[in-house]
């Protein structure tokens, strides 16, 4: 990742602190703290179908305990309790911060690629800066750079909203704004898929599957599935309409720790259509395929 | 520890005099462990003065339980921190300072109390702030087994804890010639917040049993491929795994006797014939334990400090929290083992108990891991747990349910399509979702000893929330289980079943009404909660005293959570709904429904909360307000 990369992710990690937090305190005005000498009964704020019902539904004979005297009343409701606060000494719903590598590889053709993120967020709620590449010969093949919000909506699924970055030498840069899906779906296929808004109406879409075979817990073989789609041909940056390419990798790395793992990998892309067309009229391959290694991470 | 040498102590406690109580500690807690640790052999407890003043001070204390230096932080710069032994009936005083740079509490497990003096920072009281002290003075209504702890940003589990035995007022029944408190837990040198880091970015962070490639061969060879390929077919769509034993384990920790490691084997002498009472106390961050002492026979007498039925047995699972007190009569003049292994099976505590200083037994290997099964979690088919009583009581007389392991509910409606099993069709909409009135539960589900609940109702709250990644479909009222991976292994094992109060039920009014809650969590995103909802977005749960209540609690979860209710006792009914055991700890297995019965006669801001202290911190609590 550049530098410019992290200056912005630490910008925007500073933003998400604040409204967190901000939640974090509007959640906190009904709940914990209302008036002691209230009436046990329900509270009608109550906002989470979770609020206690109105007690004694069945009578029931006097109780056998003496009734508190007021100094007990004092002291188990002392009139300060408005300024106590568990979440001090208790935190449900932490910030937590990653930095992540899924890939970091060198290729054939001396080709880098790379697919790093950071993410900052709390339990559901969480900001991601993404760069994914490939640079080859020491020149940038292409890059993109999305910045996205994700807010899990189910026990498996965030909704993503974002913006993306294209760049590439040779071509030119497109932004794009971004909504998807990410999460686990079903026996445990990580998936994500993305539609995109760019400038003058182009439309693209993208979508990205994984998998891990264990072949022991440390020996694990990730088969990997990518592809893109456009909504119109975008010769400048030899994009055709429709799939424009897909690639399918077979990595098997070696987890030394399920923060550190390097791998080897063998990786086949492949472009369609009109893509096809563009790239071969540039003079390159239409399909290709080579060994990757590389080192998987997160710390 | 010596860091904390007597002359710092002293003078710490010099420099807050207005609280009157420098020199009145008593001596047992100031040379605390010091000497006795080091030969790892622990006094008896009535070695230990009965004591009423206390000064306890909380520091940092550099440890090395690993072969690696680490921070802990410690009572009186021992960990455990001094056994406190009082007499009921007695007042007692605990000052406690703070030398840490961060506010820190102590909480007495079980005590009941004003709930002033209950030491929940936030919630009871503010806590202690780094350089000051806080004065706690109870006065003790009951004898037994407990224990103390933290209650500040996961503190217990980097050391803060330690055993509280109070003597009855009256001859205790179940004297022993020797009495020794067996205090296990967990060390790990990384940081508790670093552990609930890795968690939360990796939840399986510590799995390293995962099923393999391998696994899938042999199974595949020995159930048939259509049938492995259904029963990875019903994890996949889950998105959970069968080896989820344990949110954290041996990997990190070092399982502990009384501080001390399976290698520095903390030892209890005995002579041949004699009664030794052994006091096990679970002070683990998150660890459950199965405890056995190959070739003695052990009695339980008590279980959380309250007197039991005395029942025989070989093996017991202890929760996080529970305390129970057994008694074992060596008859030979040979050591023997106190082997405590992880539930998950990745690592052991040991003790011994010898005729003599340094001799040791033979340290039985681990018991195989066991393997989740959708029964375990309440899913349809109990038959195929084992030859456990409690399988048995389970016919046709039930809900209906699958032969084969049955359809789950993960709120996600693909993965029930999948199914096309019995379960699928019994969805979100005819599971009652649509109930709002969960908690008014019909008491008729309370009678006629059906071990075996019907279909359970969840609470509206639960569907579609990203903190709720399972809810159990037909779990199980049964107390008579001894537990995942304890089932059919030839030892007599402990069930909640077997543990009867000795004593009637101290208030045999009718519960009022019921609270029903379930616990739940989102094992991917490391989240928990009750009904899908975490403790700072949540409610408190409001009772009026002098009210006797009961609560039900059931479980959605695939982990078991020891439960703990603050200055009430927490009196388990049996299937029936009867009064069975007085408790301040309930476990609740997955799959697995547990009823309890609440008198509520201390008002106050009482904590209620899992004590996996994970699940704890980051969710599964409540404040039970009586008023």
């Amino acid at each position: 990742m550049t530098p410019p990369a992290f200056a912005l992710l630490a910008i925007a990690a500073a933003g998400i602190a604040m409204p967190a937090s901000a939640q974090h305190d509007a959640h906190h005005e009904h709940p914990a703290q209302p008036d002691a000498s209230a009436p046990p009964v329900a509270d009608p704020h109550a906002h989470h179908g979770n609020a206690m019902p109105a007690p004694a539904s069945q009578p029931q004979s006097p109780s056998p305990f003496p009734a508190p005297t007021p100094a007990e009343r004092a002291a188990a409701f002392p009139a300060d309790l408005e300024g106590m606060d568990m979440r001090a000494h208790m935190d449900d719903n932490p910030l937590v911060a990653v930095f992540r590598g899924d890939r970091l590889e060198h290729g054939d053709g001396d080709a880098l690629g790379w697919d790093l993120r950071a993410g900052v967020g709390r339990n559901f709620d969480k900001l991601w800066l993404r760069s994914e590449g490939e640079r080859r010969d020491g020149r940038l093949e292409h890059a993109r750079t999305e910045l996205s919000w994700s807010r899990a909506t189910g026990p498996w699924w965030d909704r993503t909203i974002g913006l993306r970055h294209d760049a590439g030498s040779g071509g030119v840069a497109r932004d794009w704004a971004a909504i998807g899906v990410q999460g686990l779906a079903p026996y445990k296929f990580e998936f994500e898929a993305t539609g995109y808004v760019g400038t003058a109406g182009r439309l693209a879409a993208r979508v990205e599957g994984e998998y891990e075979i264990l072949l022991t817990n440390r020996l694990i073989l990730q088969p990997k599935l990518e592809a893109n789609f456009y909504s119109r041909d975008d010769e400048d940056n030899r994009l055709g309409k429709g799939l424009s390419d897909a690639s399918f990798g077979l990595r098997l790395r070696y987890e030394f720790s399920p923060r550190f793992a390097p791998y080897v990998g063998h990786v086949w892309t492949r472009c369609f259509g009109d893509t096809a067309d563009l790239v071969e009229a540039a003079g390159h391959e239409a399909g290709e395929h080579g060994w990757v290694a590389g080192v998987r991470f997160w710390f | 520890m010596d860091r904390f040498s007597r002359r710092r102590f002293v003078a710490g406690l010099a420099g807050v005099p207005a609280l009157g109580l420098a020199g009145q500690l008593p001596a047992a807690s100031m040379i605390h462990n010091r000497h006795y640790a080091k030969l790892n052999i622990q006094t008896d407890v009535r070695q230990q003065p009965v004591g009423s003043d206390y000064a306890l001070s909380v520091g940092a204390l550099p440890v090395n339980y690993t072969g690696r230096p680490a921070n802990a932080v410690a009572i009186n710069g021992g960990i455990p921190g001094p056994l406190l032994r009082w007499r009921q009936g007695q007042t007692v005083t605990l000052r406690v300072a703070n030398r840490l740079g961060v506010d820190t509490s102590i909480h007495w497990h079980g005590i009941l109390l004003p709930s002033n003096m209950d030491g929940v920072p936030g919630l009871s009281f503010h806590g202690i702030r780094p350089g000051e002290a806080f004065a706690y003075k109870f006065t003790l209504k009951q004898a037994g087994t407990y224990w103390y702890h933290a209650h500040s940003s996961l503190q217990e589990a980097k050391g803060v804890y330690g055993a509280i035995v109070i003597e009855p007022d009256r001859p205790d029944p179940a004297a022993a010639d020797r009495d020794y408190v067996l205090l296990l837990s967990d060390w790990s040198d990384e940081d508790p917040h670093a552990i609930v880091r890795k968690l939360k970015i990796q939840s399986d962070y510590y799995n390293r049993h995962k099923r393999t490639v391998g696994d899938f061969i042999r199974d595949a060879r020995r159930d048939g491929l259509g049938a492995t390929l259904n029963d990875r077919g019903m994890w996949g769509r889950m998105r959970m795994s069968p080896t989820d034993l344990a949110d954290v384990n041996g990997l990190t920790y070092t399982f502990l006797v009384n501080g001390t490691t399976p290698a520095g084997n903390w030892t209890g002498l005995f002579k041949r014939g004699e009664r030794v009472r052994l006091r096990f106390i679970n002070g683990s961050a998150m660890t459950y334990f199965d405890v056995r002492i190959p070739g003695l026979e052990m009695t339980v007498v008590a279980a959380d400090g309250q007197p039991v039925h005395p029942v025989s047995i070989d093996e017991f699972r202890i929760g996080v929290a529970e305390t129970l007190d057994v008694v074992v009569t060596p008859m030979e003049d040979q050591p023997y083992t106190v082997f405590a292994q992880a539930t998950d099976r990745s690592g052991y505590a040991r003790a011994t108990l010898a005729p003599r200083i340094g001799l040791e037994a033979p340290v039985p290997a681990l018991d195989p891991r066991p393997i989740l099964t959708m029964a375990d979690m309440g899913h349809g088919d109990h038959a195929g747990h084992d030859m456990s009583g409690h399988a048995m009581k389970m016919d046709a007389s039930e809900a209906p349910r699958s032969t084969q392991p049955a359809a789950v509910s993960t709120h996600d409606h693909e993965a029930m399509n999948h199914g096309g099993m019995d379960h699928a069709a019994m969805d979100h909409a005819a599971m009652g979702h649509a109930t709002p009135g969960h908690a008014a539960m019909d008491h008729s589900m309370h009678g006629a000893g059906d071990s075996t609940a019907a279909m359970v109702s969840h609470p509206a709250s639960e569907t579609g929330n990203p903190a709720v990644d399972m809810q159990t479909m037909t779990p199980s009222r049964a107390l008579d289980d001894p537990g995942i991976g304890l089932r059919g292994n030839g030892r007599r094992v402990l069930a909640y079943a077997d543990l009867k109060s000795d004593f009637d039920d101290p208030d045999p009014r009718e519960p009022s009404r019921t609270v029903e809650l379930h616990l739940t969590g989102n094992m991917e995103r490391y989240v928990w909660g009750f009904d899908g909802i975490r403790f700072s977005e949540a409610e408190p749960i409001r009772l009026n005293h002098g009210e006797r209540m009961r609560i039900v609690l059931v479980n959605d979860t695939m982990m078991e959570h020891p439960i703990h209710l603050h200055g009430l006792w927490s009196d388990l009914e049996d299937e029936s709904g009867a009064f069975h055991l007085r408790k301040h700890t309930i476990s609740v297995p997955p799959g697995h429904v547990r009823s309890y019965r609440v008198s509520a006669d201390a008002i106050g801001r009482w904590a209620y909360h899992c004590h996996m202290l994970l699940h704890m911190e980051l969710g599964m609590f409540r404040e039970v307000r009586v008023e």
